[in-house]
């Protein structure tokens, strides 16, 4: 069997061939792909820094072998801003210091741009909370992380309603 | 992680087919496998993947009013099922309660099942354990064990099945609809897990090869659905297993409990129906008094395995308080962390 696959990633459908089932999709987006916003902190599924959007919902793409997410469309971190314009949710991370040390944010940033889309939060905080347990900050910038959610999700809101006026 | 030959069948007999060479696997989202190959606790020659094989991604209602759910629907979107958390809303709160919002979104209905155990001597592979390695004896035993079985385990094995989702399927009836070379045979969930024995390297009834297609959830089931809870004590507040676990369903009718189920999650190698106690509360007002009794009977049996006697009094309190969270009613909208035992109980008093 060929191990080629297709992705769509960030917009941009490529065709990667595999040498070895075992490569995950982190590994690919990092290692082959040059994309190394999506961070690598624990490989085992427990941290959350390697969170993409895989046909548009957060995963942890460290336990993804990337072999078995052909035809997949990926969103990375490196995929959200518009040219120079940061995605709101980008926005308002820096606004509310949404991160002390940085590694940790990639995945908080996608995995708040997930959580903002399944609808589940709204704007209660411990909604919110729970809702980003997936993603550790060693250096406990919840309070920052959470607040900045709360923000992106209401300003994401008004513009969706703008655009349905 | 070690080498494999990846297939990708077409549909359900081409992956039992693959699946009957020995060393292989099954391959659905790979949030438990692929973390248990990195870690070398596992070692599959071949993966078979699932995850895109047709007619398994199907939530369909039943004509009893019962729902069958494929087996590689995700956490996540049979969690957020319209019908299956109205109707079911115990199976949904378990799921929620459980993983990550990232591992939600990816794991599956038939890969919760089989997930494996979180002993730490079992992801360990400089430990000896009899589930990793036959005969190798259990460093669990005389090792950092409070979390650890009170219930059905055996000298060979300590080790807890780690499911929320599993809990309340137990409680409820669930079938389980397996796939094989020899065709199609069914399993009460119940049924699905083995306790370790003298043999803790086998989990479940599946024979070599086999495949979970899908889990069946019956009408009859619903009839709980207004008296439905799951609460599950983790040592942290959220994205943590359970230390234990409960998931309680009456069915009342004129203020008496006319039907219970019971079923404790975290202190066994298999999700714990307790039917001695559901026994205890049919035909009794649904208060503080019968529900205690009814743990005690959950609880009889129990018995530590290492440091975790105080897991028994935990499982017994857990009982008492997630029925006494059902009788008070299945909230219109889950809390905002699903199965928190530190959410008050409407109109009762803090301590159930």
């Amino acid at each position: 069997m060929s191990l080629s696959i297709a992705l769509t990633i960030n917009g941009t459908q490529r065709t990667v061939e595999l040498e070895d089932p075992r490569v995950t999709l982190l590994d690919l987006l990092r290692e082959r792909l040059d994309l190394t916003g999506t961070k690598k902190g624990c490989d085992r599924g427990q941290c959350g820094a390697c969170t993409v959007l895989l046909d548009g919902r957060r995963i942890n793409s460290c336990l993804a072998l990337a072999v078995s997410q052909d035809g997949a469309e990926v969103v990375t971190i490196e995929g959200l801003a518009q040219g120079e314009t940061c995605h709101p949710v980008q926005a308002a991370f820096i606004a509310h210091d949404g991160f002390q040390c940085g590694f940790c944010t990639p995945g908080q940033i996608m995995s708040a741009v997930g959580l903002i889309q399944e609808g589940q939060a709204g704007d209660d905080p411990e909604r919110v909370r729970e809702g980003m347990s997936g993603n550790l900050c060693r250096c406990g910038a919840y309070r920052g992380i959470t607040e900045a959610v709360l923000e992106a999700q209401r300003s994401l809101s008004q513009a969706g309603r703008k655009e349905a006026a | 992680m070690n080498r494999f030959d990846y297939v990708r069948p077409a549909t359900v007999s081409e992956a039992v087919a693959a699946a009957a060479a020995p060393g292989s696997a099954y391959l659905a989202a790979g949030t438990n496998l692929i973390d248990l190959m990195k870690g070398g606790i596992v070692s599959p020659q071949r993966l078979v993947d699932v995850s895109r094989l047709p007619g398994l991604d199907r939530i369909e209602p039943l004509p009893d009013g019962g729902v069958r759910i494929g087996a590689r629907v995700r956490n996540a979107d049979l969690a957020h099922d319209p019908t299956v958390s109205k109707r079911f809303p115990p199976v949904a709160e378990a799921l929620l309660s459980g993983a990550s919002a990232q591992l939600r979104n990816a794991a599956t209905v038939g890969g919760n099942l089989l997930q494996r155990t979180r002993c730490a001597y079992f992801y360990d592979p400089a430990s000896a354990c009899n589930k990793r390695q036959p005969g190798a004896g259990c460093d669990a035993r005389g090792g950092e064990n409070r979390l650890h079985a009170v219930l059905g385990w055996s000298e060979s094995c300590i080790a807890t099945h780690p499911s929320d989702f599993c809990v309340p399927l137990a409680a409820l009836d669930a079938v389980v609809e397996i796939e094989g070379q020899a065709g199609r045979r069914e399993v009460a969930l119940e049924e699905f897990h083995l306790l370790p024995g003298t043999t803790p390297e086998r989990e479940s009834v599946l024979a070599p090869g086999e495949l979970v297609v899908a889990v069946r959830l019956p009408g009859a089931a619903a009839r709980f659905a207004a008296h439905a809870r799951y609460l599950k004590l983790r040592e942290r507040t959220s994205y943590a297993f359970a230390v234990v676990s409960a998931a309680a369903c009456l069915h009342i009718e004129d203020g008496v409990i006319a039907e219970a189920r019971l079923a404790l999650g975290g202190v066994a190698a298999k999700p714990w129906r307790a039917r001695a106690a559901e026994a205890a509360l049919a035909g009794v007002r649904p208060n503080s008094e019968h529900f205690r009794r009814a743990a005690e009977a959950a609880l009889a049996e129990a018995r530590p395995s290492g440091d975790n006697a105080f897991k028994i009094e935990l499982a017994r309190r857990i009982a008492v308080r997630a029925l006494a969270l059902a009788a008070a009613g299945t909230p219109e909208r889950l809390p905002a962390l699903p199965a928190s035992p530190f959410a008050p109980i409407p109109g009762g008093a803090l301590h159930g």
